[in-house]
């Protein structure tokens, strides 16, 4: 059974090569059955793996299949070895199981695009190197699936490469990211010197042996490889690439941008829960970096006019709740949220993608509306979505993952008020955000006639993804409303369970806030965007609106600190200043060579005079001295 | 064997000059050395693979001495690899003289087999010397616009250094002799020259001169981005691909072995050159608006960390070196031979005029594609193998180094995606109508993506074969070398410096 494993992100992998290889002499139908049969199968595969091993319960909770050794070198080794366990089979099975949806939303998203075998090809590379990371058995493959979802995120979001706005998007990804990732590779370089090998397990095993909780070592590399969860996942500071990424194509946001990849750090995070618990101060801090991330991310959100940036920035704010989790201890509830978020917050992508390219490219919530009756299918499961995501009490998801990292932020030995007090705040912005722009888009009146209906291939996974979003929360209940945990129990050997803080408030108070807080925010948007009161008008043109709306400035505060330096120093010295001094060596020895020239001239007179001047000055040394 | 090494070299110095011809030279040569590899794949760690040994110039101790050890066939096969390379990428560039053109080809590449493989001072430096001189016309009569600039400056910079090391190798000698009685050119004699330590660091500082501007490194940097940019492309990709490794070689086979206490203390100062290498080189390739400068100068960028990992003196750092030797190679090669291309097609290297060429060659926008992001160290491609093995290396001898060092890799990507965005996407700026490559180019270039992916995936290949050379680099460094004053992993290599050692004293 093990040898399976592999098998999942081979077969993307071969996808990618035959299209990349061949693109050119297949047809479109070819290349679409090979991008999206090609995820199919191995989703397939998972599946029937994740069944096996959950009934099979392996040893030591994972199944490990190894390749070849890739690097042996100088004591140090790594090899190429897949690890299946709970949390990658999880990961696994969002990737490859949403990962299908959205190929076939594709198909017919892009179906008259020229890019079409580039796009599958892309996007089979993606989940290929998505499936790596998660899989990884040691942290340097971690780090090559890691560089490699950069890479086809670069590509993704340049996808539409003759637009240079794209191309800056895209570079502006990949060099922020890359930030991050050399502070996790300088974190890889000091696990390895501490501890003698990359391998997860074996890192895991004897860190707790040789660092003491607080050890400066442990709390170092802590960082820096937070520092690659930050860039990764769109975190404070390392935020600002994500809302630029929307000019990618839209399944490209709903795989890349929302479900999978910028949730690779929360990833990171829980599979080296053992380092951050040996470093409490770090953990506080990723808290409240979640916490301030999803405020500021909620805020702007808010002011947005692009359907997509709302949602991007609503990505960033609800991995800001993951970081929440993770930083109060909350594994398997940061892990949840994962799971929940990418359910609905692909099938919002996807829904915005449709509208989007059924109102002829127009990205502006506030020219559409309207679209309630004339594309109902859409509607219905953005409603359904957009619910999940403000965690409308009892019939979503969204309100069971949510509710439980709201509790645990307060009761969890590591939690806070302030921390839960920040929690609430972003819920109740979240179902702010979330209905203006359900009101804006659907309701009202009509502004722009869409092209025609979406056709099967795209209302399907809109449909399959909406009653996940409905559904999926069923699987793990408040202890008050049943006794189902079927997720934390999964997840129980591999990630510590959370511990309680003393005084426990009952958990139905926390429920009923977090209920009115969210239905509080859907009334309030209602009163300000369907109702159009005054104050949202004025609020709207405030100057706070503005600085919310380019996300609190940071691209402008990064631009003055970063770019406009290393653009100022570029600039100067374009010519290389060492080469001068060669230059003025050469100049100089001509120079002496032109005034030694000057001196033969062939003139008897001139030779004498000088012959003699020199012995006269010859003799006038030698007598003073 | 061994005759046979003599024998192709000498026969390619008299080789006609047609292209066919010098092609299947290469190909005999390359041939040669692959079978040298599987013949020998199984005992690499006896100290020559295979040796020549004779008299020359008795006199005076000078012996034609050729051996051979997995350093050097890892660095032959690079060298033929990439003169098949040059040779096939030269096809339509060069018009005229064609004849001249492959005789100066093949005479450069012998030169540089012959640096690989000289084990005795003189013949080394005789043919450090024999590659300079047919680069100098390559430059200067193949070349572009500003070519004789730029030769007279190449030309006056490596033979200014190498001046200097045949200063010190004579000063060698003559300590040797002294001290000893025997007055020898042989490298394994010259070994264990016993000499003071004011002698060690000056002698030294004249091996250094000339591989440090061979490499180069930053002070001494300055004639590189001329040649390469008024260079022809074979003479660009051989400059890059091989005539830079010759001082990296030079580094780990002389410099380390010979002068141990002096390269030590040199260390700081070295690695110091490495990262500023590094960074100074991205800065400026950042710079430029000219295809093939930009690209000269992410070499000053990857050279840096072979500077940085020749002195962190460790076998994973030796490791990765001698991976960025292989893989810089190709990769650079490669954006050159690209750069080359663009040129044939649209005469001109000026990035502003270039834009949207995806559109008409997405062939070579594919492969461009994968060596640009081979430069800026993407996991799954030889480069990501070296810098991680050379910084992981670093990282254990001088934390701070590494870091900054890794500041690079940012640098790194933000010149490399430059390229991408300027020739590739973007707009287009002109109505060229363009053909995407021809077989004869995508034979050349596919295979070098064949390489480049698979040295990212099996590095494990060229590791065992450098394994047993590295391994001896630094036993002799550290049997004269004070363990007090630096802390080396000693565990790893224990066993290895026993067997080392009783070789050595035979």
């Amino acid at each position: 059974m093990t040898n399976y494993i592999g098998l999942i992100p081979a077969i993307p992998l071969l996808s990618f090569l035959i299209i990349a290889l061949l693109g050119k002499f297949i047809p479109r139908k070819g290349v679409a059955i090979l991008g999206v049969g090609s995820v199919t199968l191995s989703s397939l595969i998972t599946i029937v793996t994740g069944v096996n091993f959950i009934s099979s319960h392996p040893d030591g909770g994972a199944w490990i299949s190894t390749f070849y050794t890739w690097i042996n070198a100088g004591g140090f080794s790594a090899d190429i070895s897949f690890r299946l366990d709970s949390l990658s089979l999880i990961f696994c099975f969002v990737i490859t199981f949403v990962g299908t949806l959205i190929h076939l939303y594709s198909i017919e998203f892009m179906k008259d695009d020229e890019g079409f075998a580039r796009f599958f090809a892309y996007m089979n590379l993606f989940v290929s190197s998505m499936l790596i990371l998660v899989l990884a058995d040691n942290l340097l493959l971690l780090y090559f699936g890691w560089e490699g979802v950069g890479l086809c995120s670069y590509l993704l979001i340049g996808f539409w490469y003759k637009d240079p706005a794209n191309g800056a998007a895209a570079r502006k990804a990949f060099i922020v990211t890359r930030i991050g990732d050399t502070s996790m590779i300088i974190g890889l370089f000091l696990l390895f010197v501490s501890f003698g090998t990359l391998n997860i397990e074996s890192v895991m095993q004897q860190a707790p042996v040789k660092w003491s909780p607080g050890a400066p070592l442990a709390v170092i590399s802590a960082i820096l490889l937070l520092g690659g969860a930050l860039g990764k996942s769109a975190q404070l500071p390392l935020q600002t690439w994500l809302p630029d990424a929307m000019a990618g194509p839209s399944p490209v946001s709903a795989l890349i941008h929302a479900a999978t990849m910028v949730t690779a750090g929360v990833y990171l995070i829980a599979r080296m829960n053992v380092l951050f618990t040996l470093a409490p101060a770090v953990q506080t801090a990723i808290a409240v970096i979640g916490a301030a991330t999803l405020l500021i991310a909620g805020f702007s959100a808010l002011t947005q006019h692009d359907l997509k940036r709302v949602l991007a920035y609503s990505t960033i704010s609800q991995i800001g709740y993951m970081f929440l989790a993770l930083g109060v201890g909350a594994w398997s509830a940061a892990i949840f949220h994962f799971m929940i978020h990418a359910f609905f917050k692909a099938l919002l992508f996807l829904g915005a993608g449709s509208i989007i390219l059924l109102l002829h490219e127009e990205h502006d919530m506030f020219k559409m509306g309207g679209l309630r009756k004339k594309l109902p299918v859409i509607f219905i499961t953005f409603l359904i979505g957009g619910a999940s995501l403000s965690a409308l009490p009892l019939i979503t998801a969204g309100f069971y993952s949510k509710d439980q990292i709201l509790w645990l932020s307060w009761s969890s030995g590591m939690g806070s008020k302030w921390l839960w007090l920040a929690g609430i705040t972003g819920a109740f912005i979240t179902s702010l955000y979330t209905f203006r722009m359900i009101f804006l888009t659907f309701f009202g009146e009509l502004k722009i006639q869409p092209k025609h209906k979406p056709g099967l291939l795209m209302t399907i996974p809109l449909i399959i993804l909406a009653s996940l979003s409905l559904v999926g929360g069923f699987i793990e209940l408040p202890d008050n409303l049943g006794p189902i945990r079927l997720f934390s129990k999964l997840l129980t050997p591999l990630l510590p369970a959370i511990t309680l803080s003393n005084e426990t408030t009952p958990e139905w108070m926390f429920q009923i806030i977090s209920a009115i807080i969210s239905v509080g925010g859907i009334y309030l948007a209602y009163i300000f965007f369907y109702k159009k009161s005054a104050f949202s008008v004025s609020f709207g043109k405030s100057r706070l609106s503005y600085f919310f709306y380019k996300g609190w400035e940071f691209d402008r505060l990064y631009d003055i600190l970063f770019v406009r330096p290393i653009v100022w120093l570029s600039e100067i010295n374009k010519k290389d200043f060492i080469d001068k001094i060669y230059t003025c060596i050469a100049t100089a020895t001509g120079f002496f060579n032109m005034l030694l020239t000057k001196t033969q001239n062939g003139k008897l007179r001139w030779y004498v005079t000088v012959l003699t001047a020199g012995i006269i000055v010859l003799l006038t040394i030698m007598l003073i001295l | 064997m061994a005759g046979g090494v003599i024998a192709w070299i000498t026969g390619k110095r008299s080789s006609l000059f047609s292209r066919y011809i010098s092609l299947a030279a290469l190909f005999i040569d390359f041939i040669i050395v692959v079978f040298i590899y599987f013949r020998n794949g199984i005992n690499l760690d006896k100290t020559w693979l295979i040796e020549y040994n004779t008299n020359w110039i008795p006199r005076f101790g000078i012996n034609l001495h050729l051996a051979m050890d997995g350093l050097s066939l890892l660095l032959l096969l690079l060298t033929f690899f990439i003169g098949i390379i040059a040779v096939l990428i030269s096809w339509k560039e060069i018009q005229t003289n064609t004849g001249f053109f492959h005789f100066n080809i093949l005479w450069i590449l012998s030169g540089i087999t012959g640096v690989f493989l000289s084990m005795d001072l003189f013949l080394f430096y005789f043919f450090w010397e024999v590659m300079l001189i047919p680069m100098y016309f390559l430059i200067g009569i193949w070349g572009h616009e500003n070519r004789i600039y730029a030769s007279y400056k190449f030309f006056i910079f490596t033979q200014a250094s190498g001046l200097l090391m045949f200063l010190a190798i004579l000063g060698l000698y003559l300590v040797h002799g002294n001290n000893t009685g025997t007055y020898t050119f042989d490298y394994q004699q010259l070994l264990v020259t016993p000499m003071g330590s004011a002698m060690e660091m000056l002698l030294m500082c004249g091996f250094l001169a000339a591989f440090l501007v061979k490499l180069p490194v930053v002070p001494f940097h300055s004639w590189l981005p001329d040649a390469h940019s008024e260079a022809p492309t074979a003479g660009s990709l051989i400059l890059a691909s091989l005539m830079l490794k010759t001082g990296a070689y030079g580094l780990l086979r002389f410099v380390v072995p010979i002068f141990p206490n002096a390269a030590a203390s040199f260390a700081p100062v070295g690695m110091a050159l490495g990262v500023i290498g590094i960074l100074y080189g991205a800065k400026l390739a950042f710079s430029q608006t000219d295809l093939k400068r930009l690209v000269a100068y992410t070499s000053v960028n990857h050279m840096g960390f072979i500077v940085l990992g020749v002195f962190a003196f460790n076998e994973l750092a030796y490791q990765g070196v001698v991976m960025q030797i292989i893989v810089h190679g190709i990769s650079t090669g490669a954006l050159f031979i690209i750069a080359g291309q663009l040129y044939e097609r649209m005469h001109t290297r000026d990035l502003n005029k270039m834009g949207g060429l995806w559109e008409h060659i997405p062939v070579m926008g594919g492969i461009g594609l994968i060596f640009v992001m081979a430069s800026l160290g993407l996991p799954g491609l030889g480069n990501f193998i070296a810098e991680f093995l050379t910084l992981s290396g670093v990282f254990k001898s001088s934390i701070l180094f590494a870091c900054l060092a890794s500041v690079g890799l940012v640098a790194g990507t933000i010149y490399s995606l430059r390229i991408m965005q300027k020739v590739f996407y973007g707009r287009q700026n002109s109505e060229h109508k363009m053909k995407d490559l021809s077989i004869r180019e995508s034979i050349a270039l596919g295979s070098m993506v064949i390489v480049i992916i698979y040295l990212g995936i099996f590095p494990q290949a060229v590791i065992r074969t450098a394994k047993p050379s590295i391994m001896k680099i630094l036993n002799i460094k550290e049997q004269s070398f004070d363990s007090k004053t630096r802390k080396v992993d000693y565990e790893l290599f224990n066993s290895v410096i026993e067997k080392e050692v009783s070789k050595a004293e035979k």
